[in-house]
């Protein structure tokens, strides 16, 4: 007899060990170049351009929070106002544009990807690609995984921009800050290798989302309420798995 | 031909096929039959490698399909076109792309080849002006002739067809029996029908094997089916009869 709890701890090991095969059979299609390109760029479209106005405006109200609360915490007379633009930059650069975006995306991009081949698996649309002679992997995983590392730099550059932009214009907006204080409080302390720490961050959300909601999905079973479950699934765990990444970065890199 | 030997397979040590052994052979139209859940789809799947046998082998042409690496299996597939329980069809292609799909993907041929070969295979089906149309607009007897259609278009050898009347009105399935048995005339293909459609199977099938308990119990040609004395295949018979007689 199997108690609920065995059968959690099967599970999950099993979940593991199917994410690790889809994994090692993407890199191994990764040659397959003319099976997918025309999906890539199919992919990278959904993922990066058409996620672009979600992603800058989270970042924008992300930017301008950051300011209005900096304003509220740190406005002193003994405190130079270009202080607010020191913690507006680095916060967005370090921090906020990576998380937010990546949490906005996972509901989006993680869930549609998982919901579409979750449906390809239950419809037998899957087998259907492998009957063919297509190798299913390198059609539907292999493009999504990669649009993912590719577009989420792109994304993580224009949220950046875009909640530094946010932050810069609800503080002159507001009256706290003047935006040449704003701008030389952010370039005084800001880092190049911020950047590079949050660009490292950005492509290793966008890997985790994408290759964790495909495996979701592809594993799918049990018809309309296996892609419901699957989707939410993708969705929940892609969140967790990114800020459990963004922590351990952070120690490894900072 | 396919040769299927003492096939076992098992779902989490529940065995579903438990000794399967069976001769397929070419152009001819064999059609297994037996009740939902008796293991037809997974002998299927078995078959054309979507599924890895637990025990026995299967030799398509000779070739033992268990020996062969993804790459071999994926070539060897190229032989097989499967039509589908719910048609299969890409849902975010229209017919003309659906047909075109393994055309582009898999042979060399250029676009206006690839065209005019769609245009056949539509013809074929019946369906020459369904070609624009999504498959959220097609009926589902429409669906299941553009997943024939897409099914022939490499030019299979083999041609699997997995409960091909299921869902369909009797005049719907009528026309799909007519057609699959057409093609397989024409084209020389060799079909395997999965299916618990009696009157399907009799329209189709030059051969007949009954699947029952996870074993080939009776296997033989239709006129033998209508002499035959075996009890169990004579109930499951009987049972399609009263279903779909009048």
């Amino acid at each position: 007899m199997t108690y609920p709890f065995e059968r959690k701890i099967e599970s999950f090991f099993v979940e593991v060990g199917r994410y690790g095969l889809l994994l090692f059979q993407s890199f191994r299609s990764i040659l397959e170049i003319g099976t997918y390109w025309k999906n890539l760029i199919i992919q990278m479209v959904r993922v990066g351009v058409d996620s672009l106005p979600i992603v800058a405006l989270t970042a924008a109200f992300s930017g301008a929070v950051t300011t209005v609360q900096s304003v509220h915490q740190l406005i002193s007379p003994l405190i130079p106002r270009s202080v607010i633009g020191g913690v507006v930059v680095p916060s967005m650069v370090l921090e906020l544009a990576v998380v937010t975006t990546a949490l906005v995306l996972a509901g989006r991009v993680g869930a549609r990807i998982a919901a579409e081949l979750g449906t390809m698996r239950v419809t037998e649309q899957v087998d259907a690609l492998e009957v063919m002679g297509l190798n299913s992997v390198a059609y539907l995983v292999v493009p999504r995984v990669l649009a993912g590392v590719i577009m989420f730099p792109v994304l993580y550059a224009v949220a950046c921009f875009v909640g530094i932009t946010g932050g810069m214009i609800a503080g002159e907006l507001g009256g706290h800050i003047p935006m040449q204080e704003f701008i030389e409080g952010g370039r005084q302390f800001f880092n190049a290798s911020d950047v590079t720490f949050g660009l490292i961050k950005s492509v290793v959300a966008g890997f985790i989302i994408t290759s964790v909601s495909c495996s979701k999905g592809y594993y799918t079973t049990g018809g309309a309420e296996g892609v419901g479950s699957s989707t939410t699934q993708a969705a929940v765990s892609s969140c967790v798995l990114v800020l459990l990444a963004d922590y351990v970065l952070a120690i490894m890199l900072l | 031909m396919i040769e299927i030997q003492n096939l076992y397979k098992a779902f989490s040590g529940l065995p579903v096929l438990t000794d399967v052994s069976l001769t397929i052979e070419d152009a001819k139209t064999f059609a297994v039959i037996g009740a939902s859940g008796s293991g037809k789809s997974v002998l299927m799947k078995n078959v054309v490698g979507l599924m890895k046998p637990d025990r026995g082998t299967i030799l398509v042409d000779g070739v033992d399909i268990s020996t062969l690496s993804y790459g071999e299996t994926r070539k060897l597939r190229e032989q097989f076109g499967v039509l589908f329980q719910g048609g299969a069809l890409f849902d975010s292609m229209n017919a003309f792309d659906n047909v075109a799909f393994p055309l582009r993907m898999i042979t060399e041929m250029r676009e206006p080849e690839i065209r005019k070969r769609v245009e056949e295979c539509l013809e074929t089906v019946h369906l020459p002006e369904a070609g624009s149309k999504m498959p959220s607009e097609l009926s589902g007897g429409m669906q299941k002739r553009v997943a024939l259609a897409r099914a022939v278009a490499l030019q299979p050898k083999y041609i699997f067809y997995d409960e091909p009347t299921s869902g369909l009105d009797p005049i719907t399935s009528n026309a799909i029996n007519e057609l699959i048995k057409d093609l397989d005339a024409r084209l020389g293909i060799t079909g395997i029908v999965i299916t618990h459609d009696m009157h399907s199977c009799l329209h189709i099938a030059d051969r007949i094997g009954f699947l029952h308990e996870g074993n080939m119990h009776w296997v033989g040609t239709v006129d033998e089916l209508h002499s035959a004395t075996d009890e169990t295949l004579l109930d499951f018979v009987k049972a399609s009869e009263y279903r779909i007689g009048p």
